[in-house]
């Protein structure tokens, strides 16, 4: 059986989950496999949450937001996740979970074809990386 | 008045916290006009079994510092849980793993291969390392085990009060001591520091927080007055919890976040590399590689004293060999 990876996706009000929508009502086919979680900006999107995913069964974290420098609704917020998903990967890297199981784009309110691209893109990629399946160690209970 | 009965255990730690609690210096003599010692390995010759011929809750408060790591010390943290009314967590090892919970960022076997065969001071040409059982001729002898895994005592069994630090500071015990003369305790689960960020309390000059580049504290001298964030050495105040009484600070050195993460913060580290990714002013893309180079190892200074206690724990688990 085809191993159909589980993705949480982040994605801004204002320009990403417009994209997508578009993608919806051009009736474009893409994968699955995002389950998309709308969010006010992408700079909302606390690393906290990209763990919690992790954590609850995600194999892969896709955050989407406004095109960088000046797109975003609030200014500066998609600045600041611009600087956060890199150093993210690079420490979850270091805890065991591969770089490519977290993605970044910017996909505006236009690029319908652009969300159907990159999820089928990055749906594949983790595919590729297979299963997190991230278990939590459990302390083993003192029968010593 | 009959006299509280205390008891002091170390797990896996450094022993600076049982220093500590000499910190409060004279006020010692408070603890000993209201307890009883009836434990504690470090400065005072008892042996398990005395523990284990005690009736169940007979020891009033039982101060547990270090992490777990061994199957000794789950032992005995379930032994003194049993045998304690109250059971505080004492220090940082105790209540978010610590330093020794480091180790999560390893496997088992890497820490023995490092620790027995490949330090550049270990002579070990059998490749001799620790075995749980050995036998010899009159029978086995045993050791405790070595866990894949650095749990906290809270993790490990119910813990009444939280007292974080690398060591706690007399403040924090003398609040404890004096609730506990007064019969006033705060409620269970309490964290006994203080309820804001350590940012909150800081008395550091704050202007504009952008910083172009951050370095290292090896490769600057702080400047005395202004915030270290400011002048581009990491400090881990915006989410570490205040009550340490700003002794790093204060010292001129940055916070490296011993008391854990600050009330309503779940996962320390992930909420400074957030703090520290929004105030860096690289805006542009093709830039942003400087800022991730300028952090060598986000984990390991995020997470310094908080692995065991963060949302991911350790380093994924390897798949069971089959």
């Amino acid at each position: 059986m085809v191993f159909e990876p589980k993705i949480v996706g982040f994605l801004c009000n204002w320009c990403s989950y417009a994209g997508a929508d578009l993608a919806g009502t051009s009736r474009m086919t893409y994968a699955p496999n995002v389950r998309p979680i709308r969010v006010m900006c992408s700079g909302r999107v606390d690393p906290t949450f990209v763990i919690k995913a992790f954590l609850e069964g995600a194999d892969g974290v896709l955050v989407a937001g406004c095109h960088p420098p000046s797109d975003c609704h609030y200014q500066e917020g998609n600045l600041k996740t611009m600087r956060r998903i890199p150093l993210l990967k690079k420490m979850l890297k270091q805890m065991g979970i591969e770089e490519g199981r977290l993605r970044l784009e910017w996909v505006s309110a236009s690029e319908g074809a652009k969300w159907a691209r990159v999820v089928n893109e990055f749906t594949e990629q983790v595919r590729t990386l297979g299963p997190l399946n991230w278990k939590v160690p459990q302390p083993k209970g003192g029968k010593h | 008045m009959e006299k509280y009965k205390l008891a002091f255990y170390w797990a896996s730690s450094c022993g600076g916290c049982e220093v500590a609690v000499l910190d409060i210096h004279e006020n010692i003599l408070k603890v000993i006009e209201i307890a009883d010692i009836l434990f504690w390995p470090v400065a005072l010759d008892f042996k398990y079994k005395d523990v284990e011929a005690m009736k169940d809750n007979h020891i009033d408060v039982c101060f547990f510092n270090g992490a777990i790591r061994m199957s000794e010390q789950e032992h005995l943290a379930h032994l003194l849980r049993k045998k304690s009314k109250i059971m505080v967590a004492f220090g940082a090892c105790a209540c978010h793993g610590s330093i020794p919970g480091l180790a999560n960022f390893f496997y088992r076997d890497e820490v023995m291969n490092r620790a027995y065969l490949e330090t550049p001071s270990t002579v070990n040409p059998e490749n001799i390392l620790p075995q749980e059982v050995t036998k010899v001729k009159e029978g086995e002898i045993t050791i405790p085990e070595f866990y894949d895994t650095v749990h906290t005592l809270g993790q490990t069994v119910k813990v009444d009060y939280f007292v974080p630090g690398c060591p706690p500071v007399p403040d924090q015990i003398m609040t404890l001591v004096e609730a506990l003369i007064k019969k006033e305790l705060p409620p269970e689960g309490s964290v006994i520091a203080g309820d804001k960020t350590l940012c909150d309390t800081c008395e550091r000059l704050r202007e504009e927080k952008i910083v172009p580049q951050f370095k290292r504290l090896v490769e600057v001298i702080p400047n005395n007055e202004k915030c270290f964030l400011e002048e581009g050495i990491i400090c881990c105040g915006p989410a570490t919890r205040s009550g340490c009484g700003n002794r790093c600070i204060n010292a001129n050195q940055p916070c490296r976040g011993c008391f854990g993460p600050a009330p309503e913060i779940h996962d320390q580290g992930a909420k400074l590399l957030s703090a520290i990714a929004s105030i860096s002013s690289i805006n542009e893309e093709e830039r942003v590689g400087e800022f991730v180079n300028s952090i060598p190892d986000p984990a390991g200074y995020f997470y310094r004293f908080t692995l065991p206690y963060s949302m991911l724990k350790r380093k994924l688990i390897r798949e069971e060999k089959k």
